[in-house]
Formats: structure tokens, C-alpha cells, sequence
């Protein structure tokens, strides 16, 4: 980053990404959220008519979506908890940029392994 | 030879130099505070739900109106998805709640959007609640075993 001011980049980096990372995922995860809670909501008016909306859910397309979602939910958690290191944590503030590198590495391999699992699962066929 | 200067916030200021209206008490704090812990306890109860609902068996492909109704018989996942409902609601309202208030600059503007996300947050912890409390295994259109 150069020291002098460029536009309405804040600091850039990793600090300020990660925030903006955090802020991104966390509105996606609200959103879903209130839709999720209004269609686990059709369990009291109607069976089929929730099978109806699963339905939407299982099919591969969605499966996408649904993968999309898991990565923004897995960053979220391993970046939060990176947060909480960074405010609790003696260190936190000085190793904030090593934790941030941990969180990716931890993301990519839990992602992998869900995304391996659930996409099989959607495209498998059953 | 020395002046007594009174020491910052010490409520000798000028009103003119006093911010905003009068203290909110400990409430930011206590909405730090809650959204770290509350963190921490959703990351275990959101990677139960998710291992549980998409990992095990045949995943997604299990889900049905049959499924859903297996777990609640069960009091521990019944208590699972309350706490899933109201703690990951809390912490979402929280989190949109501050960035409404850091991007919208306009007092009617930003007392409109916590408005509309006051009442959504309320009207979907009550109907989630409700749901989880009153479920019926044999609601219209059920055809589980028990209910024939």
C-alpha cells in the first residue's frame, strides 16, 4: 500500500479485507437465514407442501448454491474466531495477519471436504 | 503560580463541546461482548446442523417433511434448533444493525431500517419458536406411519 491516500481504500491489506470479507458473508448468512426459517416454517401448515420446497433445494443447481453458502458460513466462523484471538488474545493484534493466513488454509481444507462430500451427494443421484 | 484545569469529562464542559444525547449505558459493550460468545456457540451448534442435515447418510437427498419430524422427536435437537433460532437471529440482527448504522448517514433513514429489521427479526423468532413448540407429526398431508 502506498502512504499516500488512494480513493476510499481504508488500510487495504489483510486486517481491512478481512473485515470487509466478514461483513459480506455475514449479510449473505442473514438473508438465507430468514428465508430458511420461513420455509422450515411449512412443517406446521403442511407436509407436502414442504417436500415441495426441499425439493427445490435438492436439485443440483441449488446444490451450487447451497455450497456457495457452506464457504461463506466456514469463513465466517474461522474468521470469527480469529476475532476473538485478535481481541482476547495477548497476541492477537500482532499475529492478526498469521491468524488470517491460518483461517484460509482451515477454510479451504474443511470447504473441500464438504463441497467433495455434499456436491456427490446432489449430482450422485439417489 | 499553578491553575487548576479540570480534568476532561469531568461535566465541567461547555454544553456546546457535550456529544450526542445522554449515555447508552453499558449497551455497545454488553452487543460486543454478546456477539463473541454467541459466536463461539454457533459455530458448534451450525457445524452440528450442517454435519448432521447434509453430511450423514445420503445427505441432502434425506431430507423430507419424515426427516424433519425424526429429529424433533427428539428433545435435544428440538432444544439444538431453539438455540440455533435465537441465538444466530440475535446475532445476525446485531451485525446488520451495525453496519445500518455505519452506511446510513440520515437519522430517518437509519431509525426506517432498524425499523423493518426489528420487526423481521421479531416476527421470525416467534414463528420459528412457535413452530418448534407446537410441531404436529400429523399435520395436513403427513403420511407418517403413526398418523395413519
Amino acid at each position: 500500500m502506498s502512504k499516500t491516500s488512494s480513493g476510499t481504500l481504508y488500510r487495504g491489506r489483510e486486517g481491512m479485507w478481512s473485515w470487509v470479507g466478514h461483513r459480506v458473508t455475514g449479510v449473505v448468512i442473514f438473508l438465507f437465514l430468514l428465508v430458511h426459517v420461513l420455509d422450515t416454517a411449512l412443517v406446521r401448515v403442511n407436509a407436502d407442501a414442504y417436500n415441495a420446497v426441499i425439493a427445490t433445494y435438492q436439485n443440483p443447481l441449488m446444490a451450487l448454491g447451497e455450497t456457495a453458502l457452506v464457504a461463506a458460513i466456514l469463513f465466517h466462523a474461522f474468521n470469527g474466531l480469529r476475532l476473538i484471538l485478535v481481541d482476547f488474545w495477548k497476541q492477537g493484534t500482532k499475529y492478526q495477519r498469521q491468524l488470517l493466513w491460518g483461517v484460509l488454509g482451515v477454510w479451504i481444507v474443511v470447504f473441500a471436504a464438504f463441497a467433495i462430500r455434499h456436491l456427490s451427494l446432489a449430482f450422485g443421484g439417489h | 503560580m499553578s491553575v487548576n484545569i479540570a480534568a476532561p469529562r469531568s461535566q465541567r464542559l461547555d454544553p456546546k463541546y457535550v456529544r450526542g444525547p445522554k449515555s447508552r449505558g453499558n449497551f455497545e459493550m454488553l452487543a460486543w461482548l454478546f456477539m463473541r460468545l454467541s459466536g463461539v456457540v454457533l459455530v458448534v451448534l451450525i457445524f452440528g446442523h450442517l454435519f448432521a442435515n447434509l453430511m450423514t447418510g445420503t445427505g441432502i437427498n434425506a431430507l423430507s417433511f419424515g426427516f424433519v419430524a425424526g429429529k424433533w422427536a427428539n428433545p435435544v435437537w428440538q432444544f439444538w434448533d431453539l438455540a440455533l433460532l435465537w441465538l444466530s437471529m440475535l446475532h445476525g440482527t446485531n451485525g446488520v444493525r451495525t453496519i445500518i448504522n455505519d452506511y446510513a448517514e440520515k437519522h430517518a433513514t437509519r431509525a426506517w431500517l432498524k425499523g423493518i429489521l426489528y420487526v423481521a427479526t421479531i416476527f421470525i423468532v416467534v414463528l420459528g419458536s412457535l413452530v418448534i413448540f407446537t410441531f404436529d407429526p400429523c399435520v395436513a398431508g403427513s403420511d407418517l406411519a403413526q398418523c395413519r
